[in-house]
């Protein structure tokens, strides 16, 4: 991969050596080593509580790390606050000031820098125009929909020039139509600026449509870091391929019966074919016989859930169309192909 | 498939299940009957008496039978700014904005440890401090402070101790703030009037500052603010509609005490003092209602200034 030549020559946005955040015995960051480039959509994703808010805090400099060091474009940032350094944030709730007008809101990082009151507002009403909100400057944060403050948000840190921009999970309030185009809009605004973009999700689709790279946390490190189409088709661990996508995880027993490695493996649903009646196995596929447990429709798949007579239980998803006399208690034939089996690092 | 619900019971029949049916279909009669009472004894006993009180103050007072006369006149109002009461207005309104801005300076530092440091324990602490002095009785407390405040007392004591007696002389020998001794003087009114009154300021103004959002103060340092500049530009400004009403609170019972001031003030007459020897030695019920009015218009100036300045954009 690229990356990696990347990573070695050029100064890295942000770089991690060794960070650790505890807040007194919970290690919400326990050792976090990582770079990310110049111009880089990068994904923070994990569930609640697994330290990928804290690394954006840390960045951000809400938080100051324990151990470890951490840089912002080769400088040392450890003990710099907030306010001395090149990067801004976009918060989850927006945090916008509600004693000031829009235009004032996204204004107040040049008001702080002593910028005069007609270039502010010159410069706000660009910002403004750029995140589509033309003409909203004297309203209220108040009267705005959660899609507007989000882009108010988005002007306010973007009017700085931050080296680096940090979102907190900025999609998380709005509803699904509005979060696919604010989705594709982010991901355009960050092309056009060029600018590294650190993204925090617990949002799996988010992170895969989005991000050049994402980094999957766990319990406070990070257990797999790459491209989204590597950590989708090569999850490195039981945790990585359930949380990103869903997949079936097999034992290194249970790999080895499919024709497979003897190493826990993964495999996603959408690589289980289903057979119909009297059709021969595909070349390099094992059929398997199962009783179906579970069938429950999801618009363009069906997700059958089946037990082999070797206690296996197999999530496929199927297209809808072919999956026609499926039935709660039926029987089904699944094909699957052994280099369809991703062997994990661990099972764990 | 029928529900197992419809199978259960039907529930029992009552006047009372019929009430509440009809109190859940028509609520704007239950939100009548909820309003009535407090409605009656705001809108009739307490807003209703205050009224007919204070148009007592377009009458005026026959000088020699001592009689009320009922008619319409501003002449009672006009009395107001007779120097004597209009002096009275003065010194009464100059006391409550001293007290106002010296509970303000020293509560708001107690108020925002409590809101922005405080741990559970603390902040539990916090309440306990604030509220305890309300527990005890207002008289017993202005006593005490008569004692500490007096020549002999303690605070003189310590001054002395301190090398601070001349300082607490001078401030004595100046005029308008000092007197004879800290107990009879207006300097002596103010700092009991603050310890009595603090409670009032400190609780709204911490109640406002707990209600701004941490990530506010992030965003603003984020942005480059320095610390100074996010207090001022941020959380000042988040927090004034707390000052505001805690100001209201220090400023409205300090224009209407007059037990304070006899007890430590001078033999000069404050507001409350003047109200309350009108309408019960001299029986003068119109004076004593047009001076009434004066903390209202006084208040409603304050608050109409607040809002021009922008203290409740906020809220």
């Amino acid at each position: 991969m690229h990356a990696n030549i990347d990573t070695a020559l050029a100064i890295p946005a942000v770089r991690f050596a060794g960070v650790a955040r505890h807040f007194g015995a919970v290690k919400a960051v326990d050792g976090v080593d990582l770079s990310i480039l110049p111009g880089e959509f990068f994904a923070m994703l994990g569930p609640s509580g697994s330290g990928k808010t804290t690394c954006l805090r840390l960045i951000a400099g809400f938080e100051q790390p324990d151990a470890g060091h951490i840089e912002i474009f080769g400088e040392k940032v450890e003990g710099l606050p907030p306010y001395r350094r090149a990067v801004n944030t976009v918060f989850q709730d927006y945090a916008l000031f509600p004693h000031l007008s829009v235009g004032d809101n996204v204004a107040y990082g040049l008001r702080v820098r002593g910028v005069g009151r007609a270039e502010r507002d010159k410069q706000a009403r660009e910002a403004l125009a750029m995140v589509k909100l033309t003409g909203m400057e004297s309203r209220r944060p108040a009267q705005l929909s959660g899609g507007q403050r989000q882009r108010v948000a988005l002007a306010r840190a973007l009017i700085v020039r931050p080296k680096v921009l940090l979102l907190d999970e900025p999609l998380g309030a709005l509803d699904l139509k509005l979060r696919e185009e604010m989705q594709l809009e982010l991901k355009g605004l960050q092309r056009t600026l060029g600018l590294s973009f650190v993204f925090v999700t617990h949002d799996q689709g988010e992170a895969l449509s989005m991000a050049d790279r994402v980094a999957v946390f766990n319990e406070g490190r990070i257990v797999q870091v790459g491209p989204p189409e590597e950590v989708y088709e090569r999850p490195r661990t039981r945790f990585v391929a359930g949380f990103v996508g869903s997949a079936n995880v097999l034992s290194a027993a249970e790999a080895q019966a499919l024709g497979a490695p003897a190493r826990p493996s993964s495999l996603r649903p959408e690589k289980i074919a289903l057979m119909s009646a009297g059709a021969s196995a595909p070349r390099g596929a094992v059929v398997l016989d199962a009783a179906i447990v579970d069938v429950s429709y999801q618009g363009p798949v069906r997700r059958i859930t089946a037990r082999t007579p070797a206690r296996l239980v197999l999530v496929a998803a199927v297209p809808a169309g072919q999956a026609g006399e499926i039935e709660r208690g039926g029987r089904v034939r699944f094909a699957v192909r052994s280099d369809a089996l991703q062997p994990m690092e661990s099972e764990e | 498939m029928i529900p197992a619900i419809l199978d259960a019971p039907a529930p029992h029949e009552g006047t009372l299940r019929r009430l509440s049916d009809l109190l859940v279909r028509r609520h704007n009669l239950l939100v009548l009957i909820l309003l009535v009472p407090p409605l009656l004894w705001l809108g009739m006993v307490y807003l209703g008496s205050l009224f007919v009180f204070l148009g007592q103050s377009i009458f005026s007072i026959d000088e020699f039978s001592g009689t009320i006369v009922r008619e319409p006149t501003l002449a009672t109002l006009a009395e107001l700014f007779r120097p004597a009461n209009f002096d009275i207005l003065i010194r009464t309104v100059s006391i409550a904005a001293a007290v106002t801005l010296l509970c303000a300076i020293i509560g708001f530092p107690m108020a925002y440890y409590a809101a922005r440091y405080a741990g559970p324990r603390a902040k539990a602490a916090f309440y306990l401090a604030v509220m305890m002095p309300l527990w005890s009785s207002y008289l017993v407390k202005i006593y005490g402070w008569k004692l500490l405040l007096a020549k002999e007392g303690a605070i003189g004591w310590i001054a002395g101790r301190l090398g601070l007696g001349p300082a607490l002389e001078a401030w004595l020998a100046l005029p308008l703030v000092g007197g004879p001794s800290l107990s009879v003087s207006y300097t002596g009114m103010v700092l009991v009037f603050t310890y009595l009154w603090l409670p009032f300021m400190i609780l709204p103004m911490h109640a406002a500052l707990e209600r701004v959002p941490r990530s506010l103060i992030e965003a603003a340092g984020d942005l480059g603010a320095s610390p100074g500049r996010t207090f001022r530009t941020v959380i000042l400004p988040l927090a004034l509609p707390g000052v505001v009403a805690g100001a209201i609170f220090t400023f409205s019972l300090t224009l209407g005490d007059y037990i304070v001031p006899q007890i430590i003030g001078t033999s000069a007459l404050v507001l409350g003092q003047a109200v309350y020897t009108l309408q019960g030695t001299a029986g003068n019920i119109p004076l004593s209602a047009a001076f009434s009015l004066v903390p209202i218009l006084v208040m409603a100036l304050f608050l109409t200034l607040a809002k021009k300045t922008g203290a409740f954009d906020a809220l």
